[in-house]
């Protein structure tokens, strides 16, 4: 009973660190996507690389990397920044190929109309092209940030204080520790389900406004 | 010791720790596809007690986050009076894993065979065994190569987290380096080279090959 109430309070370290990385992932991969759009074959193939690096290294050494690395450098960042920028370089990766696919999914048509009504760069993208490509990459963001969740454990490796980090120290001081893991796996799972239906609910609400 | 010269110096260990993370994932993909495969087929069972027991099998597998996993064989299996060293542990959370994951892929692939080609099976008398085997299963997993492929890299990654149940895996290796050379950086970033020279080249080939399915059909 004590290794469940342990667990449930270290949820909202698992969630900050869920959000976290998100937001850092969502922020580095707006400027990937504009450069892997790019006309100029350097600049795409660098995108390509950078985006290509993020992905093909796993989150575990991105965080050793960050959280043992850098104070080699003088940059030192606590467990739960590093466990945020860490993860947040790994979902850049991702993200910056989901929006790559929602921006396909807008119509060209959709660019032209904006160029022959004379609308800005800026106009264009904010009221006509994110609206449409924000709509068909829904499922995907959502996809993603629900794995996320599951992700955000491998910050325990650096002594983020978040479910799995609980559960492995309990474990290793009781021997009926293991029972602490089941609740874990049931509370990744019960946390995956909400957010699987506020993704839906935002789906059909914004179909419902594209239908309008 | 300039960077290169650390690297040199411990690039064979460094190497040896990349041949048990290959294995492992080689290991999980071998004992986790074929189950993964009856998996896929269990959730498309009528008989509801397979269906039930597969279908849960599949969401605590992908649910859970593999480390979670990890973790339960690890400190679990001792409790049942088996004590395995951490690679066999590994081995079995990530099949179980690779397993949970591959059945959903697999069972997308099934689900677009054509309707047409299982009824033309049935109607030329092929028992439903004999359907399964040489029309379904063989056109379905063509189907599922893509999703599978990109699957593979993505446990060759997961299988840098046996890491936290001792095995001397790449991640591992690199690890023991670093506190014993106080050149995390570097050492680190070897690592990450190395996943990265598998994953970007596997990532390419499978790309290929998803255009080169798509276009077949």
């Amino acid at each position: 009973m004590q290794g469940f109430w342990a667990i449930l309070m270290a949820v909202p370290y698992t969630l900050l660190v869920t959000a976290g990385a998100f937001l850092i992932g969502f922020i580095l991969a707006i400027p990937l996507t504009f450069l892997r759009r790019s006309t100029m074959a350097p600049v795409k193939a660098l995108a390509m690389f950078i985006i290509d690096l993020f992905r093909g290294i796993p989150p575990i050494v991105w965080l050793f990397l960050i959280y043992f690395g850098l104070p080699v450098l003088k940059i030192r960042f606590n467990p739960i920044e590093a466990g945020i920028i860490g993860l947040g370089v790994v979902s850049a990766g991702y993200l910056a190929e989901i929006f790559r696919g929602g921006l396909l999914a807008v119509h060209r048509g959709q660019f032209e109309a904006c160029k022959a009504l004379g609308l800005s760069g800026w106009t264009s993208f904010t009221r006509v092209i994110s609206p449409q490509a924000l709509r068909a990459m829904l499922p995907g963001l959502a996809t993603y940030f629900i794995g996320l969740i599951k992700d955000s454990s491998i910050a325990s490796v650096i002594g983020v204080t978040e479910m799995v980090f609980t559960a492995t120290t309990y474990a290793r001081n009781s021997p009926e520790g293991i029972y602490v893991f089941f609740v874990a796996a049931a509370v990744y799972i019960g946390l995956s389900v909400p957010f699987g239906l506020m993704a839906r609910g935002m789906e059909s609400r914004l179909q419902a406004a594209g239908a309008r | 010791m300039n960077t290169f010269a650390f690297w040199a110096k411990n690039f064979p260990q460094m190497l040896a720790g990349l041949g048990v993370s290959l294995q492992l994932a080689g290991l999980a993909l071998l004992f986790g596809l074929p189950l993964g495969l009856l998996l896929a087929l269990g959730t498309g069972s009528k008989l509801r007690p397979v269906r039930w027991l597969s279908i849960a099998l599949v969401e605590i597998g992908r649910g859970a986050p593999a480390l979670v996993v990890l973790y339960v064989v690890y400190f679990g299996l001792p409790l049942l009076q088996w004590t395995p060293e951490g690679f066999v542990c590994a081995v079995i959370g990530l099949t179980y894993t690779t397993a949970a994951y591959t059945s959903e892929y697999i069972r997308g692939g099934l689900k677009a065979v054509s309707p047409g080609s299982i009824e033309a099976a049935q109607a030329l008398a092929m028992t439903p065994v004999d359907v399964l085997r040489f029309v379904i299963v063989p056109q379905g997993l063509r189907v599922a190569i893509p999703a599978l492929m990109g699957f593979a890299i993505q446990i060759f990654q997961v299988t840098s987290l046996a890491y936290s149940i001792t095995v001397s895996e790449l991640t591992a290796v690199a690890s023991g380096i670093s506190s014993s050379s106080f050149r995390a950086l570097e050492i680190f970033a070897l690592a990450g080279l190395m996943y990265a020279a598998i994953t970007i080249p596997a990532s390419w080939l499978t790309n290929k090959v998803e255009e080169r399915i798509t276009l077949r059909q």
